[in-house]
């Protein structure tokens, strides 16, 4: 690879720009699980809900060889999997419905700070309605600790809501563990396996998980179709529904079923599963490649979270001293996302960095890339030339990098915050 | 986001980068913004002590490209204006020359900041009081 004399970079041989590589947003999807779905837009368009006659039964037949398929990508039984819109709709299914059915049993929940906002929202939400919520802090590396969590459970817990990735750090929370605490304690465990499923081994059993949700677009199926798992047997946890009508999915979810996005979801999950060992190994591959180009070429770079406990495909890091914004600006032919206040609307810079305990000018640095089925390294060198070359023009021109150069303690300085 | 035309060139070739010599009499120095915000400028103006034009500009910036953008206008804007003219820029200008958005109007105003920071601390290094007008050279008596 080489730079060009105006300073852009040539693109080498099997590089088509731009290049996505924010497979945590969301992921392509895959063309066979295209070619799965389509027959179910046309000419086999049944309602699964119809039960008298073939177009209802073709429906409904596809609808459970689905099921099957999101059970098995989970370690699950068929019947403990209920279709929904997506992770969103799960999550608030699953903490909603739970804590409205065991509200007799206790008001108390817990769950953690770096949450995805679906699971943050809702437990808001019930906190205005009467609900106790414990949100644990999480460690330097992003990972809870189990003695907090044993420390905030009381008589009156009646769920533990921990993820399974965290979507921006990629950090793995030690489920089993969590799982295992919540079963001796007689408490229901839900996790948010969005970033989880169909990435790296879930296992509702081996991992005492009562209720998982996840998300088809987040494994290369479509968007707008999700599943929750609710256990049926050791033990049975039971859920009051929050959509109301005819009664579909077991009454926990009226609705009539998006059969497509259901059989695209279900061949999503079969292909995940089968591929999963290769890709992980794959993917960990690349993402180790980039990380050792940054390491070789650039100093003051902060990894944010824990590597040891992590999805293969995620990559978090600040290119400390360089704001990260400016630094998307610089690679506008890459697509990754940074945790930087200019790219929210709040001007407020990442609450699962900050909750790390990152001053707010490393989080501003940050960036997130997420690797997925259809990054190879070509892209990876690409990206890390580009970055590095970014990162040391904006090095240049910050006073920050200049001023620690020279060993100034720019923490001593009075800043005029404004 | 999407970025005017103006903003993408002082981004891609920004103006006046540099440092000055801090400690020279004919030169300030004004440092605004703070890291915990994502923005921190440097703007330096060596000024001429005969007929108070400021004849060099140079900046730093962490921040967006906006803010670079906006800090590398300024120092183009403050070159060959004398204090008093360099202290009537004021940041809606800045907004209209580079077509900011309202969520980066914040970035204007600590470029109008850092102008006024610069000046003030030359105002302070060479006797005269923050807000006075400068005073005219005078003719001999």
């Amino acid at each position: 690879m080489s730079t060009n004399i105006d300073g852009t970079i040539s693109v080498p041989a099997g590089v088509h720009l731009p290049i996505y590589m924010d497979n945590h947003a969301t992921t392509p999807l895959d063309p066979r699980v295209l070619e799965a779905m389509l027959p179910y837009f046309t000419e086999k368009f049944g309602n699964a809900a119809s039960r008298n006659h073939s177009f209802g039964w073709v429906a409904e037949e596809a609808v459970e060889k689905a099921r099957e398929q999101v059970a098995k990508l989970i370690g699950a039984t068929a019947k403990e999997i209920i279709f929904t819109s997506g992770a969103t709709e799960s999550n608030n299914l699953a903490i909603k419905g739970i804590a409205e059915m065991y509200r007799e049993r206790g008001n108390h929940i817990i769950t953690q700070v770096t949450e995805h906002k679906a699971v943050l929202d809702t437990c808001k939400r019930l906190e205005k309605s009467g609900y106790r919520v414990t949100y644990l802090p999480v460690k330097a590396d992003g990972l809870i600790d189990i003695e907090d969590l044993k420390r905030a459970m009381d008589d009156k817990t009646i769920l533990v809501t921990i993820m399974f990735a965290n979507n921006e750090i990629g950090v793995i929370q030690p489920v089993a563990e969590i799982g295992k605490l919540c079963h001796e304690r007689g408490v229901i465990f839900h996790t948010d396996g969005v970033q989880a499923a169909g990435k790296i081994p879930v296992d509702v059993n081996a991992m005492n998980i009562d209720v998982l949700s996840l998300s088809a677009h987040k494994f290369y199926g479509p968007k707008g179709v999700g599943a929750l798992y609710v256990r049926r047997r050791n033990p049975r946890v039971q859920i009051s529904e929050q959509i109301n009508g005819g009664g579909h999915e077991r009454g926990m979810r009226s609705g009539t079923l998006n059969v497509p996005g259901i059989v695209g979801l279900g061949k999503a999950a079969e292909l995940a599963r089968e591929e999963m060992d290769s890709e992980m190994k794959r993917l960990a591959g690349l993402r180790d490649r980039l990380k050792a180009k940054f390491d070789g070429a650039l100093d003051y770079i902060h990894i944010n979270g824990s590597m040891e406990h992590r999805l293969p495909g995620n990559l978090n890091v600040s290119f400390v001293y360089v704001e990260g914004e400016s630094l998307l600006m610089g690679i506008n032919d890459i697509a990754v996302s940074s945790g930087s206040a200019c790219t929210s609307a709040t001007l407020e810079p990442s609450y699962v960095l900050k909750a790390l305990g990152l001053g707010d000018d490393v989080a501003h640095s940050s960036i997130r890339f997420g690797f997925g089925r259809f990054n190879n390294e070509a892209e990876v060198d690409y990206v890390a030339d580009k970055l590095i070359d970014v990162v040391q023009k904006l090095r240049e021109l910050s006073p920050l990098y200049e001023m620690v150069k020279e060993g100034i303690d720019i923490s001593k300085i009075e800043w005029q915050a404004h | 986001m999407a970025y005017s035309d103006k903003v993408i060139d002082h981004y891609n070739n920004p103006r006046n980068v540099g440092q000055l010599d801090k400690s020279s009499q004919e030169v300030g120095t004004g440092l605004v913004g703070a890291p915990e915000c994502g923005d921190v400028m440097r703007l330096q103006i060596k000024v001429n002590p005969e007929t108070q034009v400021i004849e060099e500009a140079k900046f730093k910036t962490f921040g967006c490209g906006s803010a670079i953008a906006s800090s590398s206008l300024a120092t183009e804007w403050v070159k060959g204006k004398t204090v008093d003219e360099a202290l009537d820029i004021k940041n809606t200008d800045i907004v209209k020359e580079l077509a900011l958005p309202p969520v980066k109007i914040h970035c204007s105003v600590l470029a109008e900041d850092a102008i006024r920071a610069a000046i003030g601390d030359w105002k302070k290094k060479n006797g005269v009081a923050e807000g006075e007008a400068v005073a005219q050279p005078v003719a001999a008596h």
